[in-house]
């Protein structure tokens, strides 16, 4: 493992500019001082290196998990570099190289990194137009940078070769000025996936494919139930195994649902492993009066915090657990070095986070440990923490040889972290020519996420009550921002039938905010709205919302027969500021309907007793080929806006959409997410 | 125990020393580091394990390496040829039919195998054919347009 020091001067000669994300920082150091070379600040958050052969090379503690963050960020320093985006590399998620992030999720890369990028690579070009100012002894304005060359007046040099063999640093305060969109010649247009040739030929090497020399298997034993306490352990049969190692350990920091005490298995091949784990004989002290997944929302009420809100005429909705299910479980690879250095390779949202885990859990500083995250097989906001690159540190550690640790399907259903389940009990009323008066809304344990209703309305109470979850839960693409789209969206669809009115009128009548406005008229009139013509066991519906800088809207039609539902149609409309890739962005929003499809009809975790019951994929269904409907997306960009992200506010307005195409058809109001897991009956 | 010491992989035989009963995706992937065959579910329920025996679209995560020596076994990484990409590969990357990329390799291989039985397949045959495929990212209507474009240009065998 090298030092970050050792890293900077292995750079060798060059350009490095040092990205400070602080408004306040002091520019420093010399645009055009040669040879000026500074320590490296604090609070920096992206850096960039021009080689001496003219290679460039960006840094960030960003990662790629398929939301095409890799092209996006290359795009930002390709545009304000003038270099072709075939010359970047772009180094992310690698806790020594790249600077210190807090993660890959929220929607943040867009916001918050990606102009990061841009002005570090605009920093990088003025310093090449201060050098070759004063190498031509020319005025800075007549000097053109494009293509990776800076010319002016007959003159042209490549990168490289204008730091002379020096190495110049800089570092920028968040100030530095960027290109406007409406100039923009390579951001904002669709640049393909930057490494799809290594996906298509199965080359990319993610973390659950990576081998190191000496490398062993290492399987962890669960408990039965969540919650259930080891008592006793036989593990002599598995100890005959040949080549076997059986390692007991204790976990610092303890995992909920499964307790503080690692029983592991480490063999020279994962059969062997798996064969040894099989012959464990462990005694466990069971976990009785758990709640199941039909009871949980009377448990959310019953368990909220300060109690929860009786109020009459408050009408019920839940919205049940899911899965992430990411297509590549978890996986962990750890190397220890003769110094009780740790290095693992890990697929994760947070390789800093980690990386801190790692430190506590094992009990060793933080710069003895280097996460390394390759481009990931998904995470959809559910690879936030590092139970696998512990647990294979932890094997590593007892048996001085690395140690992969790749997790099955059934461990990714059953231990990792959930979606949350919800209660949400809302309220309103609105006077007979459709003016919305009053809004009570109270989420118990779903989250905050998409809380806030978009709609003006004098008399509003919106309220998160925290409350004891069974399971396991954490962060999920668009948090709560789905269940609670999805019960303000239905009920505004209540609302607007109660009073007899359309519900697009409905909700343009009560709402004020003009990028909600704007994607909901785009994805109606995509859609037909307002010349759709309703036949037998069809409907039509409709949602929309914000959140985190995107403004969605989505139209959905369905059909109803003998009690099955097919959504026929969706038609989006997504605004988030100025595009800075529409095809990439496309991919996104479909995406997001693809998968959100799943949590709306029919996926949930089902459990009792302590025990996942959806715990293989043949016991929870996901989104096929076969449940698609027809997906069109309309991309509002907005160029006189900055940029928001896209990852997670496409999947919102989804499921409600389709709940009221349902209830259009049907005339059944479906209050469950998921809305018809097996069917509807009585249609 | 039967032991399996050799098999035809990507053209080429290849030396192993597996039980006969342990699988073939456990074999490409840890024995023979053929690692764009990837595990999604161990029981057929995704496809990311997908290779073609003898030309036939096969699970690996469910196929004993004891049953497939002598066959003709092709993997993601025996699909190209040198530089020139299979029209599948293109196509996938055409369409940007991926987001990613976990599933891409047995997507890629079941299409291969589906343009074979059927070289010019509506789109209803396409859902029909790929639907044991998972893609958690939702980029299904792209694999359909890039297995359509695929079959436009037609394939090679």
């Amino acid at each position: 493992m090298i030092s970050r020091r050792d890293f900077f001067a292995m750079l060798g000669g060059g350009i490095v500019v040092w990205m400070v994300d602080d408004a306040d920082a002091q520019e420093s150091g010399g645009g055009a001082r040669r040879g000026m070379n500074q320590a490296m600040p604090e609070q920096v958050s992206a850096w960039l290196h021009i080689g001496e052969e003219g290679t460039v090379t960006a840094y960030t503690g960003k990662v790629e998990v398929g939301q095409n963050a890799r092209t996006s960020l290359t795009q930002a320093v390709a545009e304000e570099l003038r270099v072709p985006v075939a010359s970047i590399r772009m180094i992310m998620g690698d806790t020594t190289l790249t600077p210190f992030d807090m993660g890959t999720f929220g929607s943040q890369t867009t916001p918050r990194m990606w102009p990061q990028m841009r002005k570090a690579a605009a920093a990088a070009r003025e310093m090449l137009v201060d050098l070759a100012a004063q190498k031509w002894m020319v005025d800075r304005a007549s000097i053109q940078v494009a293509d990776g060359k800076v010319t002016a007046a007959g003159k042209s040099a490549g990168f490289g070769e204008l730091t002379q063999g020096q190495k110049l640093t800089r570092t920028i305060p968040a100030s530095e000025a960027l290109t406007p969109a409406a100039q923009w010649k390579v951001a904002g247009t669709s640049v393909p996936k930057i490494n799809g040739r290594e996906m298509v030929t199965g080359a990319h090497k993610y973390a659950y494919d990576v081998k190191r020399p000496g490398m062993l298997y290492g399987k962890v034993l669960y408990p039965p139930q969540f919650g259930a306490r080891l008592v006793s352990l036989d593990s002599s049969a598995a100890e005959q195994i040949p080549g076997v190692k059986v390692v007991r350990d204790t976990f610092q920091i303890g995992r909920e649902g499964a307790g503080p005490d690692l029983v592991g298995v480490v063999a020279p091949d994962p059969q062997t492993a798996d064969r040894a784990l099989a012959a464990l004989k462990a005694q466990w002290k069971p976990v009785t009066g758990a709640t199941n997944s039909k009871d949980v929302y009377a448990h959310f009420k019953q368990t909220a915090r300060g109690g929860a809100v009786e109020s009459p005429g408050l009408v019920p909705y839940t919205v049940a657990y899911i899965a992430h299910t990411p297509l590549e479980p978890r996986a962990a690879v750890a190397e220890w070095d003769a110094g009780g250095k740790l290095t693992v390779w890990t697929g994760t949202q947070r390789p800093f986070g980690v990386k801190s885990e790692l430190a506590q859990d094992l009990g060793i500083p933080e710069d003895h440990v280097q996460v390394l995250m390759p481009d990931t097989g998904s995470g959809y906001g559910g690879k936030h923490n590092g139970d696998a690159a512990v647990e294979a540190a932890r094997l590593a550690k007892a048996v001085g040889k690395p140690v992969k640790r790749n997790w099955t399907r059934e461990e990714e259903l059953t231990w990792a972290y959930f979606r949350p389940g919800g209660l949400i009990e809302v309220a309103g009323k609105v006077t007979p020519d459709g003016t919305l008066t009053h809004w009570e809304f109270h989420n118990y344990n779903s989250g905050p996420s998409g809380l806030q209703t978009p709609y003006e309305v004098a008399d509003k109470k919106e309220q998160v009550h925290q409350a004891d979850s069974p399971l396991r839960q954490g962060s999920y693409r668009g948090l709560a921002g789905t269940a609670n789209h999805f019960v303000r969206e239905s009920y505004m669809d209540e609302l607007a039938h109660s009073v007899k009115i359309d519900p697009l009128e409905f909700r343009l009548k009560n709402l004020k905010n003009e990028r909600v406005r704007n994607v909901l008229m785009a994805a109606a009139d995509k859609f037909g709205w307002k010349g759709r013509k309703k036949t037998a066991g069809h409907g039509f519906g409709l949602a929309a919302g914000m959140e985190k800088g995107g403004y969605i809207a989505a139209v959905a039609e369905v059909s109803v027969t003998a009690g099955a539902v097919k959504v026929l149609r969706v038609v989006q409309a997504f605004e988030c500021g100025a595009v800075v890739n529409p095809e990439q962005l496309r991919n996104q929003v479909d995406g997001a309907v693809a998968m959100g499809l799943g949590g709306a009809l029919f996926e949930q975790i089902e459990f009792a007793d302590g025990k996942i019951q959806t715990n293989r994929l043949s016991r929870y269904r996901v989104p096929r080929f076969a449940d698609m409907p027809v997906i069109e997306t309309v991309l509002v960009d907005r160029k006189d806006l900055v940029s928001a992200g896209a990852g997670e506010t496409p999947i919102m307005a989804l499921a409600p959409a389709i709940g009221n195409a349902i209830f259009d058809a049907t005339g059944q109001r479906l209050r469950s997410m998921p809305m018809a897991p097996k069917g509807l009956t009585g249609v | 125990m039967a032991r399996i010491t050799q098999l035809d992989v990507n053209g080429a035989k290849r030396r192993i020393d597996a039980d006969a009963d342990r699988t073939l995706l456990s074999v490409l992937r840890d024995d023979l580091d053929l690692t764009g065959t990837k595990y999604g579910c161990g029981e057929g329920q995704c496809a990311a394990c997908t290779v073609l025996i003898d030309g036939q679209p096969t699970k690996s995560c469910l196929t004993k390496v004891g049953t497939v020596a002598g066959k003709r076994i092709v993997t993601i990484e025996g699909l190209a040829r040198e530089a020139e990409l299979h029209p599948v590969q293109q196509a996938f990357l055409d369409a940007e039919a991926m987001q990613c990329g976990w599933c891409t390799p047995g997507m890629i291989l079941g299409a291969v195998g589906l343009l074979q039985r059927t070289p010019h397949p509506t789109d209803a045959e396409i859902v029909s054919g790929m639907n044991g495929h998972i893609c958690r990212c939702g980029t299904y209507p792209r694999i359909v347009a890039a297995v359509r474009e695929a079959a436009k240009k037609g394939g090679r065998a």
